[in-house]
Parts: structure tokens; C-alpha cells; sequence
């Protein structure tokens, strides 16, 4: 019953509207990244949920792994100065 | 759609001695509401029980297409055939975002289908009733979208993300389809005695299969338990299904029609309708296989994935081509 | 809003026939294409070809509206759809033959964008407003379909040996059903003289490119003529279109007046 093989898995990437960043939104099967495209187009925007989609084979994602994720984002944690709110700015100084 | 109630036990619980320590800071990250991502470390039984939960959701879906696509070319306005069409779409569109998800943790859509198309996968009983009048139309969206959205919205906070967002996409969509059936059966409510009829009789044989979708009662449910541990599920069956005879009591009142339950009535003290025992024994031979239209469902799926194998093959072979003729240029 | 005086106070009855063939080609295939979902061959085939049917229904309601307008006897789109009997349809033949494979599916409905695309894209500069308004919404879709259903004819052309032999037989089946396509009638040149229709030549010139264009891509033969004209744009329908008219208007028909 099983077929040969399946179509491709694409990862797909809807922007909402312009002036907003590209969102991963699921996924579809597709023979060729323009069918992936008009798939994507028909699954992902039939309530107008995007203006531009962006479609990428799932097998070319290179992904962070979790078990890394500590040598990974864990030295950004400390790092507190880096953010604006560690500095203590007397009241007296305007637009600072 | 939906599936809970479905669940039956995997086939043989692979009760590999996991990791106590990885075990313990997966229970602690969803009891901290953390949701799980597919690369994340979860017990092969967490793994199992969402493949099975999803994939029979995503089959629901797809078989739930037929019995109301059966209605496509006999929708009896303009209107209500977009409406129809948009619908039964829909529906396939959420087997697609559920069988993405189901992907996510390794398996893939064609060993999913197979397992639709054997016979090895459930699929929601419900879609193996018949639509023989255009009120069953309004009756599924209603009753059985009613039912599927009071099943689905605890799902939008389920454990497991990808399962999680996709249920927030469906659980959009899925209020429209609730409406439009009850948007059906009032114009019937309103209509001719025929079609008032109409509508009482889609009532009648929809009601109690509605109530079985929630699944079996808490106690002869095996799943509860561990589902409700993990927060895959948040709420038992009985819980859901009483709220769903709550909401949809009054909802049936006001179209004029008649809960086809004798023992139905309001219970002053709780303020909960009490309604009559559920046949269980229909339930389980329709979950069985022997139910009105059991093998003609897999029978047209069948039909369609055979029928469709050669346009999917082209289709690779052209795209293999592609591939290689932009090679060979390059 | 009718355009007057150039077009139509002459000839309402002209004008009402012209917009029924385009509304009942529409209302026709989507009735067809309909009965895909659920059945298509892989599920984001069942979602693309509804998306298709929901544009032609729409279109189809439009123009069916319009019509009635036109016509001024109280006739809305229902009634329009439910009730008119097989003779009275003027959608062309080609929309009304059978789903029958997938690439019978597809060939029909390739050859129906790519005409569809070049008559809508004329429309837009018709001197009657309200088609050229329709004509301006439908044209969007209609690229929309092209794209779908010609990428799909050149896959199947060129995709396995089944699936070539499979495209070349719906295209030798279906072809005598363009004969309608390419050939103006009077009412076709003298909406065209009014000002109301494209250059009918012009449209034709256009289409038979864009089919000659996608089956050599597709290595498919490309017919030469049609061995049997059928005018379905005039009323004289196969066998077919009966038949989908008695599912889709059963209902309907059953229980007059009723509303739903």
C-alpha cells in the first residue's frame, strides 16, 4: 500500500501583513517548491492571513539542538548590563 | 474535528526504564505550563499517545469531509454551496495542520494514511452516520461541531506546542462552522412544516451520537489519567459532555425542537440538564466497524488515494526532472 | 448599472444571453469541481481545486444577479440556478463533461482559465461597467486558476509515461468541445460591435497561444481542429449537463418557494 516515496515536507512562512517579520505557520507536502507555494497559498492564507509566504524544505532547516541549549543561551543571562534598565539615571536628566 | 473518546491503548507499552531524572524535569516543565517542542527529550509513551491523539484527529478530519460533501452538489442555494464548499474545506485543511503536527514527532503523513487506509488507525465514529436530507448538513455543524469545538479549545493549551498551535488555527475556523449549521437549522426552523420536520428528524438520529463523542464515561476510560497528567487533556469526558448538553439544550429550545431524551430536564438544584443513559453498546459497534456507513467512508478514501497515486508519482517525476535538468545547466 | 445608450438600450435580450453564457460557465465547472473535495488526490489537491469552485461560484452569483437585473422579470440568482432547464443554460459544453480522471479534470480546466484569463482581461475595457467591474475581480482569480492548472498540465505532460498517455487522451476527448471557444456567433460580434464584448478574434488569438505554449512544455500534442462542433453557448448541450442540473437542483425544485 505504501508508495514509493512522499511528497516533500516544506516548512512554510507567512508574513501577515508588510512591516511585519515572516512567521512559521506549519507545513505542508509538495512535489517542487512552486507547488509548495500554491499549497502553502491554499492552506495557510484562505482567510487573508498573509500577503507574501516563503516556503523552505524542512530538510535544509539546521535547527539548535535542546540538549545544547544551556552552552548556548545560558551566558546570555548574566549579562544584565546590556540591557538599559541596569542603569540608574538621576530624575533630573531629561531624554536620556 | 475531533477524537477524544478514541484513544485505545497503544499496541504494546515499550515500558523502557526511562531516564527517572529526564522523566522528572519533563513532569516539571509541564507542570510549570512550559510547552514541549519537538526536539525537546519526552517519554516514548508522551510521544506515542500524542502521535495517536493527533493522527486520529487529522483521519477525522479527512473522513469527516464525506458526509457533508455528499451535500456539495444538492446545497439548495448559491450561498449555501460556497458556504458548503468553504466548509468541507476547512475540514481538510485541518487534517493538514494536524497531520503536520503529528509529523513533528516523527512520523510521516504517508505511514499515517496507510494506517487510515488498513484499518489500523480509528477515526471519530461520528462520520460513520449518513446525511441522507439536507438538515444533517445543518445538524453536524451545529451538534457536531458544537461538540468538537467544546472537545478542542482545551487542546489550544495542550502540552505539546505544534499540536497547540494548531488546534488555535482550527479552533478559529471552527466557530464559522458551528454557526452556519445553526444558521441552517433556523431558516429550516422557520421554514415549511417539511422542512421543520426535516430538521426535527436530523435532531433525532445527530443527538445521542453527539453525546458519544465525548467518549466513554470517565470511569471506563483508560486514558484519562496519564492524558491529564501529561496536559494533552484538561478535561474529563463527562465534564465536557455535560457542558455541551448545557449549552445546547436551550440552543435546541429556541428552534422549536424536541431533545429526542425523555428523561431529559433541568436540575433546579445544579442548574445542569440531567440527561438519559447513553447506549454504549451503539457507540462500541460503530467504533467496532459496524456502524451505518463504516466501510463506505474507507472505502471512498480508498478510492481516492488509489485513484490519485499516479497524478502524486508525476508529479515527483516531473519535479525529479526539474531537479536534474537545473542541474545539468549549472 | 446598464450602460446606456451605447450598448444596451438596444438590445437587453442580447445583453442578458451574453452575461448567462459567462455566469452559467462558471456556475457550471465550480458544480463540477465540487464534487472533488474529498476525493482529490492528495489533501492540499482537495483544498486548491475548492478554492477554485468557491472563485466561480462567486463569479457565478455576480453575473447571475446581473443577468436577472438585466432581464427585469424578478429572477435572482437562485432562481436563475435552480430553475432554468437544460436548453436554457449557456454555459459552453466543454465546463459541463465529466469530472472523469484527474487529468480530465485538469485539461478542462486549463483550457477554461486560459480563455477565461484573456476574455476577463478584455472585459475590464467594456463599456458596460458593471461587467467590466465583475470582469476586474474575476480576472485575478482566473490568473490564480491558470497558474494551478496549467502547472499541473505540464507536470502530468511531462511527469511518468501513465501520466502523459492519460493527459493526451483527455486532450484528444475534450477538444472537439473548443470548437465553441474559437468560433464568434452573431451575438458574440454584435456585443462586440456595441462595444460590450472583446475582439472575439483577439481573445481566441491569445488562448490558442497559451494552450500551444503549455502543452509543447508539457510535450503534449496539440489537436489540430475539432471533428464535431457543439454550441452550448447557444443552448445545445450534451447529454451531461441534464444530469448535473437534476442533482443540483433537486432540492430547490422539491419544495417550491421555501427559503434556506
Amino acid at each position: 500500500m505504501s508508495e514509493r516515496k512522499d511528497w516533500e515536507l516544506y516548512e512554510i512562512f507567512v508574513r501577515a501583513r508588510g512591516g511585519l517579520d515572516h512567521k512559521h505557520v506549519g507545513s505542508v507536502h509538495a512535489a517542487g517548491a512552486e507547488m509548495a507555494l500554491e499549497h502553502a497559498r491554499d492552506l495557510y492564507t484562505r482567510r487573508l492571513e498573509g500577503v507574501s509566504i516563503w516556503v523552505v524544505r524542512s530538510a535544509d532547516i539546521v535547527a539548535s539542538d535542546p540538549t545544547d541549549s544551556d552552552p548556548f543561551f545560558e551566558p546570555a543571562r548574566d549579562k544584565i548590563y546590556r540591557h538599559p534598565t541596569f542603569y540608574n539615571i538621576p530624575d533630573e536628566v531629561e531624554t536620556l | 474535528m475531533y477524537t477524544q473518546g478514541l484513544l485505545t491503548p497503544s499496541p504494546k507499552s515499550p515500558a523502557a526504564v526511562e531516564d527517572a531524572e529526564l522523566l522528572a524535569r519533563f513532569q516539571a516543565r509541564i507542570d510549570r505550563e512550559e510547552k514541549i517542542e519537538p526536539k525537546d527529550w519526552m517519554p516514548d509513551q508522551y510521544r506515542q499517545t500524542l502521535v495517536r491523539q493527533i493522527s486520529q484527529h487529522a483521519h477525522s478530519e479527512i473522513v469527516g469531509m464525506l458526509p457533508e460533501g455528499n451535500w456539495i452538489g444538492r446545497a439548495p442555494t448559491l450561498l449555501r454551496k460556497s458556504i458548503l464548499i468553504a466548509k468541507v474545506q476547512d475540514e481538510g485543511g485541518h487534517g493538514a495542520y494536524l497531520y503536520s503536527a503529528a509529523e513533528t514527532l516523527g512520523v510521516s503523513r504517508a505511514e499515517l494514511i496507510d494506517q487510515l487506509l488498513s484499518g489500523r488507525a480509528k477515526y471519530s465514529s461520528i462520520f460513520n452516520y449518513p446525511t441522507p436530507t439536507w438538515a444533517d448538513i445543518g445538524a453536524i455543524g451545529w451538534l457536531v461541531d458544537g461538540a468538537a469545538i467544546m472537545n478542542q479549545i482545551p487542546l489550544c493549551r495542550c502540552s505539546y506546542g505544534p499540536y497547540a498551535r494548531a488546534m488555535v488555527r482550527v479552533c478559529k475556523e471552527e466557530s464559522f462552522h458551528q454557526r452556519q449549521g445553526y444558521d441552517i437549522m433556523l431558516q429550516l426552523a422557520r421554514g415549511t412544516p417539511a422542512q421543520r420536520q426535516m430538521a426535527q428528524d436530523a435532531f433525532n438520529r445527530w443527538w445521542w451520537p453527539s453525546l458519544m463523542m465525548f467518549g466513554p464515561s470517565d470511569g471506563a476510560s483508560q486514558h484519562t489519567a496519564l492524558s491529564v497528567r501529561w496536559k494533552i487533556k484538561r478535561f474529563t469526558n463527562d465534564e465536557l459532555r455535560q457542558k455541551f448538553v448545557d449549552f445546547t439544550v436551550p440552543q435546541a429550545h429556541f428552534l422549536g425542537l424536541t431533545v429526542p431524551d425523555p428523561l431529559l430536564h433541568l436540575d433546579e438544584s445544579t442548574g445542569h440538564y440531567r440527561f438519559g443513559d447513553i447506549d454504549w453498546s451503539e457507540f462500541q459497534a460503530v467504533l467496532a466497524g459496524n456502524g451505518p456507513c463504516n466501510r463506505e467512508r474507507l472505502a471512498a478514501r480508498r478510492a481516492a488515494h488509489e485513484d490519485g497515486r499516479w497524478v502524486r508519482e508525476a508529479a515527483l517525476a516531473y519535479a525529479d526532472k526539474l531537479t536534474s535538468r537545473t542541474r545539468s545547466v549549472a | 448599472m446598464i450602460a446606456e445608450p451605447r450598448a444596451l438600450a438596444a438590445d437587453k435580450t442580447a445583453l442578458f444571453e451574453y452575461v448567462l453564457r459567462l455566469a452559467d460557465t462558471s456556475l457550471v465547472l465550480a458544480q463540477r469541481l465540487g464534487a472533488w473535495v474529498g476525493h482529490a488526490p492528495a489533501i492540499e489537491e482537495d483544498l486548491g481545486l475548492a478554492n477554485t469552485a468557491l472563485d466561480l461560484l462567486g463569479q457565478a452569483r455576480l453575473l447571475l444577479a446581473y443577468a436577472g437585473e438585466i432581464e427585469g422579470a424578478g429572477r435572482n440568482e437562485d432562481v436563475l440556478a435552480f430553475l432554468r432547464e437544460e436548453g436554457e443554460f449557456r454555459n459552453i459544453a466543454l465546463a459541463e463533461q465529466p469530472n472523469g480522471d484527474f487529468a480530465d479534470t485538469i485539461v478542462r480546466q486549463f483550457l477554461i482559465d486560459a480563455y477565461q484569463v484573456e476574455l476577463y482581461d478584455r472585459l475590464q475595457g467594456s463599456v458596460d461597467t458593471q461587467l467590466a467591474a465583475i470582469a476586474a475581480k474575476a480576472v485575478k482569480e482566473t490568473r490564480y486558476h491558470l497558474r494551478y492548472s496549467r502547472g499541473w498540465v505540464v507536470r502530468l505532460g511531462d511527469g511518468t509515461s501513465e501520466s502523459h498517455a492519460r493527459m493526451q487522451g483527455a486532450i484528444d476527448r475534450l477538444w472537439k468541445y473548443t470548437a465553441e471557444l474559437v468560433t464568434a456567433d452573431e451575438l458574440d460580434s454584435r456585443l462586440h460591435a456595441a462595444g460590450v464584448a472583446p475582439d472575439h478574434e483577439a481573445v481566441v488569438t491569445a488562448w490558442r497561444t497559451r494552450a500551444r505554449e503549455a502543452f509543447s512544455e508539457a510535450t503534449l500534442d496539440m489537436p489540430a481542429g475539432a471533428s464535431y462542433a457543439w454550441f452550448g453557448k447557444q443552448g445545445r448541450h450534451t447529454e451531461s449537463l441534464g444530469q448535473l442540473l437534476a442533482e443540483m437542483q433537486y432540492l430547490y425544485r422539491g419544495h417550491p418557494g421555501a427559503a434556506w
